[in-house]
């Protein structure tokens, strides 16, 4: 079966998620859609692995699932810490550079 | 391909929602969807080790840390929809469609050709070809993600650490309550306890005082702000027309026990009166 459809749940969930990240305000939100926007791309990789009958596309996958958990990690680390000296997760909050 | 287009429905579903849900546990939850139909998608393409290590990274490593720190954060934090940048989400609800819509169109017309298929890469198993490929010859990528992977542990110990505070002692304590006493007046003794003289005897009632009025102390703060509170003065009505209704036979009974604590003493003889009413 051709790997297209596949192709086009991932081009769905990306913009879902690049939406995602535009919109919303919360900073953990925001990081849960910059996941769906990587796992999206995962999708993408895996899907052309079989299509190409290579692995390298798996491997692709495999590595962009431990920069995200590594990713994810500092992330959250950071909105604490920002949460902790403003006592707001919003990404509005943080903009104290601004003025 | 019955379980695509199964679970494509329910993935883009769960990602819509979390664009739309209020509470961001609710859109954590959505995620833990979609990851875990992207684990099964991934088992249609051949792939079972990405299936374990999205089921085992993603929903029970990476989402357990999302939850946890919306714990720590705060649950009912739900965010403003007040657009702080004038024509903000218009404007990124077009760019999504127009590049949703070339994503889209773009993969419907391109021409893959035939589908290879895995099974010859996969003959030896998936993994045994995996490690393969991932020794030899992305050996040196591999090795970086351990320095990646210390370097990342590494920055969440330095940003989550806190300095130590003053030790807080018993005696510390003591000397800032008879100084609260002293300035305003604050009770220096432990607050009342819910439920006492009231009908309930929960923590979500809160105790009556000794004219029938309830007292606000004695409820946790959590309660309150989850508006779960039951109401005590209507109970406190009831309890002393029971009293009044069982009136001069249990009264001495009760009163003789001298053992027997104050506060107990109402409750004790309002619960019999209350199941002879209902009966």
């Amino acid at each position: 079966m051709s790997i297209t459809p596949y192709i086009v749940l991932s081009a769905i969930l990306f913009t879902i998620g690049a939406v995602g990240v535009l919109t919303r305000r919360n900073a953990i939100v925001v990081f849960m859609c910059v996941e769906i926007m990587l796992n999206a791309c995962n999708l993408g990789f895996v899907a052309f692995a079989r299509q190409h009958g290579n692995l390298d596309g798996q491997i692709a996958a495999f590595f962009v699932m431990v920069v995200a958990a590594a990713e994810v990690v500092v992330g959250l680390a950071i909105i604490m810490t920002i949460f902790r000296s403003r006592r707001s997760a919003s990404v509005d909050d943080a903009s104290l550079l601004k003025y | 391909m019955i379980a695509f287009w199964i679970l494509a429905p329910i993935m883009v579903v769960s990602a819509l929602g979390v664009l739309f849900v209020r509470k961001a546990v609710h859109a954590a939850l959505l995620v833990a969807a979609l990851m875990i139909s992207l684990a099964v998608l991934y088992l249609t393409l051949e792939a079972p080790f990405l299936f374990v290590v999205q089921i085992i990274v993603y929903t029970g490593a990476i989402l357990m840390l999302f939850l946890f720190v919306l714990m720590l954060v705060g649950v009912d934090t739900t965010e403003s929809f007040v657009e702080t940048i004038r024509g903000q989400r218009a404007t990124s609800i077009v760019f999504g469609l127009v590049l949703g819509l070339t994503l889209v169109l773009v993969a419907g017309q391109i021409t893959l050709g035939t589908v290879v298929g895995l099974e010859e890469a996969n003959s030896g198993g998936n993994i045994e070809a995996l490690a393969n490929i991932l020794f030899s010859r992305w050996v040196f990528a591999f090795e970086a993600t351990a320095a990646l992977l210390i370097t990342a542990a590494l920055g969440a110990l330095v940003l989550a650490h806190q300095e130590k505070t003053v030790k807080v002692t018993q005696r510390s304590l003591s000397d800032q309550r008879m100084r609260d006493y002293a300035e305003s007046g604050k009770h220096p003794g432990p607050l009342p306890a819910p439920g006492v003289y009231a009908r309930h005897n929960a923590v979500d009632t809160p105790a009556l005082l000794p004219d029938g009025t309830p007292a606000p102390s004695s409820i946790s703060r959590v309660l309150v702000a989850r508006g779960t509170v039951r109401s005590a003065p209507a109970e406190a009505d009831r309890v002393e027309k029971f009293a009044r209704e069982l009136g001069e036979p249990q009264r001495p009974s009760t009163a003789e026990s001298s053992m027997e604590s104050n506060s107990d003493t109402p409750a004790a003889s309002a619960e019999p009166g209350t199941e002879g009413e209902q009966a």
